[in-house]
């Protein structure tokens, strides 16, 4: 006898026959002419420069960590906004409970200095007479390698 | 009234060619990539609107070469893009067909004599099967365009081509 997981089963088989028996059918039948450049990247016709795997500064993440925070109490507030009239002293108090907390974690986060951007701190070559500019910075060693 | 609608007894079998079946596949669903190069452009967005409605031959567009069938270089062809067209003709998936809409595309048309930038002719870098007329070729023109090329893919063939 078939029991349920039997049926699901049997709809797992025969969904991946339908798939398999599909790919099967259109590899027969397709033209099958590859060239470097029918299997360029597409980029709207443009040639494909550089890498996709594209590196983030690690600070974007801290921030967004933040934003989420009090996003999703704004996602609190509304619906505690529209149905207030209805609730009283009690919504309010309650509210004001979690508006504190969010609040002290926001002092944290102050406090720690993640709401502070980091200014770069280039490297510029100090010109010293007599010392070409380019090289100002480089130590004797440096410029002997 | 449709070939087969209306004509049975009752419910039957139908028996074709893998070649009639597969055009038949191919000639009913022509999409079309998605880009336009000048004026004739406007004329191919008209002809994909409400009024003239490219939907009800199987055309419509796609943005990416990879499941598009059929390329309509619609208006002038620059030097710049020449290359891209090029890409972008390779990157499509076969079976792929070029419709060359209005008289740039066919030939330079007006930039024919003095056109410094403008390739003369886009069957000079890819394979062209239909040639609309025009400048601009009206949506009609288009349309036509389109069933000939519907017919070209009805007389394919799967079997070898007999050397002559």
């Amino acid at each position: 006898m078939l029991t349920e997981f039997g049926r699901v089963l049997i709809f797992l088989i025969v969904g991946a026959l339908f798939v398999a028996i599909g790919l099967f059918v259109a590899w027969l039948l397709r033209p099958h002419r590859p060239y470097p450049s029918k299997l360029s990247t597409y980029e709207c016709g443009e040639v494909p420069v550089g890498d996709t795997r594209v590196r983030f500064n690690v600070r974007f993440y801290v921030v967004a960590l933040i934003f989420l925070i009090f996003d999703v109490e704004v996602v609190f507030l509304f619906p505690w906004a529209t149905v207030y009239k209805g609730l009283g002293w009690f919504a309010f108090i309650e509210m004001l409970v979690f508006l504190a907390i969010l609040l002290v974690g926001y002092a944290y986060v102050w406090r720690k200095g993640d709401l502070d951007w980091d200014k770069p701190a280039p490297r510029i070559p100090r010109y010293e007479a007599g010392v070409g500019v380019r090289d100002a910075h480089l130590t004797e060693e440096e410029v002997a390698v | 009234m449709g070939l087969l609608d209306q004509k049975f007894e009752n419910s039957n079998i139908v028996i074709t060619t893998m070649d009639d079946l597969l055009n038949w596949a191919r000639l009913s669903s022509l999409w079309g990539m998605q880009f336009g190069l000048a004026c004739c452009a406007i004329e191919m967005m008209a002809t994909g609107a409400s009024h003239y409605d490219l939907d009800r031959f199987g055309t419509f567009f796609r943005a990416s070469p990879r499941q598009s069938d059929v390329m309509i270089v619609a208006g002038t062809v620059t030097l710049k893009m020449a290359s891209r067209i090029k890409t972008l003709y390779d990157q499509m998936s076969e079976p792929r067909y070029v419709i060359s809409m209005g008289s740039c595309s066919n030939c330079g048309g007006p930039y024919w004599e003095h056109g410094y930038h403008v390739l003369k002719g886009v069957d000079r870098i890819i394979p062209v099967d239909v040639y609309v007329p025009g400048c601009p070729p009206r949506p009609e023109a288009l349309m036509e365009g389109l069933l000939k090329l519907q017919e070209k893919v009805r007389n394919e063939s799967l079997a070898k081509k007999k050397s002559a």
